[in-house]
């Protein structure tokens, strides 16, 4: 059992994490999600008494870890899959940790084989690929055979035959009664991995409930509705249609309008009263990364910006009035960007197209952030391709 | 819960210490380069003072210091001491393994206590063997000018010389401590003792105080004859001073571990 109570932590003028209240139980996989520069990495050390809180405080079983007898042997974690002496050989680098706790050696050679590096023991760690590192990083947390575990970012660098294995490896461990607490950003591997959630955005608890729960309440369902393409004014008034009853309509890429708030029954009634035709009437459940990233829309601290290249171009010279024939100050550059797309237009490539509901604001979070809450986009952002940008980013 | 004493505990942690510091070739490497720079360049200086020795002349034969001759080398054998000690501590930190120890070890006091109880008698011995060797050498080298090791103050200069090399060690590895950066300690411990401290000792301007610096204080110990060297303090007391620079070093050290973030 792993307890946070107002945890906080201060850079500076940089407040990491903030108020942090949570628990990790017992006998199941706890997610710990977050996008990137959230906090998570600093609640992990600041778990571990590695980072001292500026305020509140963290134990595990009761105790702070700082006093806790024989740490190794009741926590195990990964926190830095890098974080070995690169000219040490694997089993040097877990005889190291696995003498600091009286482990004898023949657990180390145990722990190389649950990882699979028994292969490679004997080379240099330098020369591993992250996904190695990884596993290193992983049998060093398996090593005293804790009953609490922490992971921080563990399948990063993994191939899927070992993401598939981690995987199983948090559930066993989990089942035998272990607290796992699993840092990740990606909801989608969070949603096959672990049975309860802890989300933070800005080093703030944004959630804290089981995964169904935060499907239940998180993924809103909508329906898809397409009107016949060769009439577009058609769509516009099914679109006042819906906003009358109460609804939100949103134009799609492809010409439909997502409709939120009115079930698939009430658009068919409006549609035919207001005389209109249907070509598609489709309900349709928002996934768990699209829940996980309108709720943490509002804290992603870095994000992109489209690369107009502008730096890039010859200004223009003074142009003569009179053009001299193929001037290159005129032609677009090579690779050069064109013009960003219009709201609504298809931005080529960028998966998941998808625009925040507008009643995005009024979905329930769990329990409401503690202290002052992040800044949120406007309530009525439209389908822009800035969205998308930001969607991107978080993943 | 294996609840242990704290003995028991240090033991697994200066086992763990060992592991770390024979299983990485710096420590080979730094540790050999000391024996064998010191060694060589106190032989080399021996054997070309021994064939110089007639055109000395008088007073320069009346202060004339066999030991402490044969322990030229040092000034740059010492070096590679001080690598040895600034990477013992900064590879854990420029690599990240500190937060592994850390978190296996929260107890940051026995952690460094440890890390010196590994360290200290390492350099200490092989401290002790390029003292020693050095000294052998450089008098067969001189032959009929040389000391022997019952000569009165001898075994003291040379036991000094092997204590020298360990203090300076651990003097870089509470230096590290405080820095953490490998870049930084090397930045600020080599020209500091390779050039800036003796160049301090010779000026007369600085003088009056830079024979209170670490290396300065500490090589006075190494001196036979009292007017090889003007000090207002004796050996033991010269050799005193460096361990009070070493103690604050790691005093400071570790209060910089126990204070900041991992």
């Amino acid at each position: 059992m792993i307890e946070a109570y107002g945890l906080t932590k201060r850079y500076g003028a940089k407040t990491a994490v903030y108020n942090l209240s949570f628990q990790v139980r017992p006998g199941t996989v706890t997610g710990f999600l977050g996008p990137n520069g959230s906090g998570k990495s600093t609640t992990m050390r600041m778990i571990l008494g590695l980072d001292t809180p500026t305020s509140g405080q963290v134990t595990i079983g009761g105790h702070r870890f700082r006093g806790l007898p024989n740490a190794p042997r009741q926590v195990g974690a990964l926190l830095d899959a890098k974080a070995v002496h690169g000219g040490r050989t694997a089993r040097n680098h877990l005889l190291s940790l696995a003498q600091l706790s009286g482990i004898p050696a023949r657990r180390v050679d145990e722990v190389l084989g649950v990882v699979g590096l028994q292969d490679v023991a004997k080379k240099r760690s330098g020369g591993f690929s992250l996904g190695m590192g990884q596993r290193l990083g992983i049998a060093a947390a398996l090593l005293g055979d804790p009953q609490v575990l922490l992971f921080d970012e563990p399948v990063n660098g993994l191939d899927p035959e070992g993401i598939l294995w981690v995987r199983n490896l948090m559930k066993r461990l989990a089942s035998e009664g272990r607290t796992v607490f699993v840092s990740s950003h990606l909801m989608s591997e969070m949603a096959q991995t672990a049975e309860h959630l802890i989300v933070i955005g800005r080093g703030q608890l944004m959630a804290d409930m089981s995964v169904s729960e935060f499907i239940a309440r998180n993924s809103v369902g909508f329906a898809r509705v397409r009107t016949p393409d060769t009439e577009p004014e058609q769509r516009e008034k099914l679109a006042t249609a819906v906003h009358e009853a109460g609804g939100q309509a949103q134009p799609e890429e492809d010409g439909a309008l997502r409709v939120t708030g009115l079930a698939l029954p009430q658009i068919s009634d409006l549609a035919h009263h207001a005389g209109l035709r249907l070509w598609e009437l489709s309900p349709h459940q928002a996934s768990l990364e699209e829940a996980y990233m309108r709720l943490t829309q509002g804290s992603v601290d870095y994000r992109s910006t489209v690369d107009a290249r502008a730096g890039l171009q010859q200004q223009p010279a003074p142009v003569p009035a009179q053009m001299p024939p193929g001037a290159p100050a005129q032609m677009p550059a090579p690779g050069q960007m064109p013009a960003p797309p219009a709201p609504g237009q298809a931005a080529p490539g960028a998966p998941g197209g998808w625009a925040p509901p507008q009643d995005a604001q009024h979905q329930g979070f769990g329990p409401a952030p503690q202290g002052p809450p992040p800044p949120t986009p406007p309530a009525s952002q439209p389908a822009s391709p800035h969205a998308r940008h930001e969607g991107e980013d978080a993943r | 819960m294996t609840l242990t004493t704290m003995p028991t505990h240090t033991a697994r942690v200066v086992k763990s210490e060992w592991t770390k510091v024979r299983s990485v070739r710096s420590t080979v490497w730094t540790l050999a380069a000391a024996l064998v720079v010191t060694v060589g360049m106190g032989a080399a200086i021996c054997a070309v003072t021994s064939s110089s020795y007639d055109d000395m002349s008088t007073t320069q034969r009346a202060t004339f210091d066999p030991t402490y001759l044969s322990f030229s080398g040092m000034g740059l054998g010492q070096l590679a001491m001080i690598a040895f000690g600034v990477l013992v501590v900064s590879a854990e930190y420029s690599t990240g393994m500190i937060r592994n120890s850390l978190a296996a070890v929260p107890q940051r006091g026995t952690f460094l206590l440890c890390k010196m109880l590994v360290t200290g008698p390492l350099v200490l011995v092989v401290g002790m063997i390029t003292s020693f060797a050095t000294f052998f050498l450089g008098q067969a080298l001189l032959g009929d000018q040389g000391a022997g090791i019952t000569d009165p103050g001898v075994l003291r200069a040379v036991v000094g010389g092997g204590l020298y090399m360990a203090l300076i060690a651990l003097f870089a590895v509470g230096v590290t401590f405080i820095l953490r950066s490998p870049l930084l300690a090397f930045a600020i411990l080599m020209p500091w003792f390779f050039l800036i401290s003796s160049i301090l000792g010779t000026v007369d301007a600085t003088k009056k105080i830079a024979q209170y610096l670490p290396d300065q204080a500490g090589t006075v110990v190494m001196s036979v004859v009292p007017d090889t060297l003007d000090r207002p303090y004796g050996p033991w007391e010269g050799l005193l001073i460096l361990v009070g620079w070493t103690a604050a070093a790691l005093l400071a050290g570790f209060l910089v571990l126990k204070k900041r973030d991992a």
